[in-house]
């Protein structure tokens, strides 16, 4: 069973603000999914590797070529905070912090 | 209520590519005349039904003269898409922005979502890129739960989809304004995306055709990502024939996607050939899952009589592993989107919450621009993949993937392919399954193995069951959609659904 306390630190790892409501019905709603999904312990896999994904492609390279880039103002232009040609963020290091 | 009529019978914007397409091709109608009636369907219905969440009628209508320019200098032998009007469902971007930033005409791309409201991508997918080649002619895109996940199209922070066979009920998801729009005339053919059955779950609901080919066969770039070792793109027909018509324009090696593999892309109409005589087709019994209705199980399994009565041979297999799939899949699927959407931070693009502290934006953004079942998903992929349940649940469900994929290679090596339901039941009532994600996700129980393994699967209609549109799916092996798709040909040419139309096939 999940607690209250977990589903507030899991949406903190995938940073999520949930409201009350949801953190209330959120821990009811995963236990339920989390006890059918709990199936899969008694499948015996002792024998068996884990599968990624199913087409066996591994470093697929390109021939390193100089190519023309998107235009940087069309890359810019969603962003909801931006300084000349930089996206802006919040301040994440400040004295005292 | 149903309307079964001769093909030539139905209204232009109900006819199948093939049709209208040699009809094009003798210069007796077009593009810009089949281009009018998807737009006259979609003004008529289209609000109702909530099919679309962009229409792009001036770009479409200057792409039909261009296609008819091209038709008119005696192009389009060779090409049977050109001047074929479709939808793209909104996880595919469009170009919406020039070099500059500024908007172009484009249409924009939200996934269903309001962490995306007002974006304007500044490149194209290479679906549409592949499809304006060859001159089809882009309508607009389609309605779709958010970030595709769901099942009913009832996930969609734009409102549900209504399915035309009976409007009080869903079309089936994610690519619900996909599937309904197509059902009902509202484009010649729709690319939909399938990571769990939705593409063929929602065909299998409104009576059309659709294929989620092998994964890697398709680019996906341009495909906005949920989780990416399952999601494939693919399209929805009306027949059989425009299926393969479609998927031969969108198959092929991407440099843009190094998940798509460099494989030779047959002919796929050329497959289609009408026979099975000889072929021998697997019928895995754990399929028929519990709570299956009645009615989709007779039509199924009235399918299959239909299919030994072309001359193959029905066999019974056993893919044992198939119950696991559910639990597999609602690790493995949640676990990449966790990873995935991390990329809607408020930074970069999309909604962002205004907040001065920079935690407190992500927090806020993602809080307020994701939806219920969204949010459900990143906590139980966020989750599985945390510290101290990795291994009990990632790497478990990566084990019996193992399972899932060696059984399915074992059976498929001793049978051509395999035949079973798409969906253990017809459309159901909007709202129905809304309270319970778990009585939801059962929906996909008979599609979502296929992703697992990474096997390419068609739905084609079978029949109706209480009026309403049941699907056949066949399932083959990797880079094999010309066998699976002559399956569903053949079934289609002797069954009889192949005129099938909702009530709104009326002008």
């Amino acid at each position: 069973m999940i607690s209250r306390a977990d589903v507030e630190h899991v949406a903190a790892l995938a940073r999520l603000g949930l409201t009350e409501d949801e953190i209330d019905r959120m821990q009811g709603q995963l236990n339920r999914i989390l006890e059918a999904i709990g199936q899969l312990q008694s499948v015996d896999t002792s024998a068996v590797g884990p599968t990624a994904q199913v087409i066996a492609l591994e470093n697929v390279m390109r021939p390193d070529e100089v190519r023309e880039p998107m235009a940087r103002d069309a890359a810019l232009a969603n962003a909801p905070l931006r300084e000349g040609d930089h996206l802006r963020v919040p301040v994440v290091l400040e004295e005292g912090r | 209520m149903s309307t079964v009529a001769a093909e030539a019978a139905l209204p232009l914007a109900d006819r199948t590519i093939t049709e209208v397409g040699e009809l094009l091709r003798r210069r007796e109608i077009s593009s810009r005349e089949l281009t009018e009636a998807c737009l006259a369907r979609i003004h008529r219905d289209g609000e109702r039904l909530n099919t679309y969440l962009a229409v792009g009628e001036e770009r479409a209508l200057a792409a039909a003269d261009a296609a008819d320019a091209r038709l008119a200098a005696g192009e389009g032998s060779d090409q049977p898409l050109l001047g074929i009007p479709y939808a793209l469902k909104d996880i595919f971007v469009t170009r919406a922005l020039d070099d500059a930033g500024l908007p172009d005409g484009g249409l924009p791309t939200t996934a269903g979502s309001r962490i995306l409201e007002g974006y304007r991508s500044p490149y194209a997918s290479s679906a549409e890129d592949r499809l304006s080649a060859v001159g089809a002619v882009l309508v607009g895109k389609t309605n779709c739960d958010e970030f595709a996940m769901g099942s009913s199209n009832e996930n969609s922070a734009y409102g549900p989809v209504r399915n035309p066979w009976d409007e009080s009920t869903v079309p089936g998801g994610s690519s619900g304004g996909s599937s309904a729009g197509v059902a009902g005339g509202q484009a010649y053919f729709a690319l939909g995306t399938d990571t769990g059955g939705s593409i063929r779950q929602p065909a299998s609901l409104t009576g059309t055709i659709g294929l989620k080919p092998t994964y890697g066969r398709v680019s996906r770039y341009g495909m906005i990502a949920f989780a990416s070792s399952l999601d494939q793109c693919g399209p929805f027909t009306r027949s059989v024939r425009d299926c393969a018509q479609v998927l031969g324009a969108l198959a092929g090696h991407d440099p843009r996607d190094s998940t798509s593999v460099d494989v030779p892309v047959p002919d796929y109409p050329a497959a289609l050939n009408g026979e099975v005589r000889g072929m021998r087709l697997g019928v895995p019994r754990e399929y028929f899952v519990a709570g299956m209705e009645p009615g989709v199980e007779a039509a199924v399994r009235e399918a299959f009589r239909v299919l030994e009565g072309l001359g193959a041979e029905i066999v019974e297999v056993s893919l044992p592993s198939t119950d696991a799939g559910l639990a597999t899949y609602y690790i493995i699927a949640p676990a990449e989107a966790s990873a995935n959407l991390a990329r809607y931070d408020g930074v970069k693009y999309g909604l962002s919450a205004g907040e001065d502290d920079l935690l407190d934006n992500y927090l806020r953004t993602r809080g307020s621009g994701f939806g219920a079942e969204v949010k459900r998903r990143i906590m139980l992929g966020t989750y599985a993949l945390s510290a101290g349940y990795y291994d009990a649940y990632y790497v478990k469900a990566q084990q019996v993937r193992t399972l899932i994929k060696a059984e399915f290679d074992k059976v498929l090596a001793d049978v051509d392919a395999l035949l079973a339901p798409t969906s253990p039941s017809v459309a159901f009532k909007i709202g129905a399954k809304t309270d319970d994600p778990l009585l939801m996700y059962l929906n996909d129980a008979c599609t979502l193995p296929v992703n697992i393994a990474g096997l390419p699967g068609v739905s084609v209609p079978c029949g109706l069951s209480d009026g309403l549109p049941v699907g056949l799916q066949v399932i083959g092996r990797a880079f094999d959609e010309a066998t699976i798709l002559r399956v569903a040909d053949a079934y289609e040419r002797a069954a009889g659904f192949a005129s099938l139309r909702p009530p709104t096939a009326h002008d």
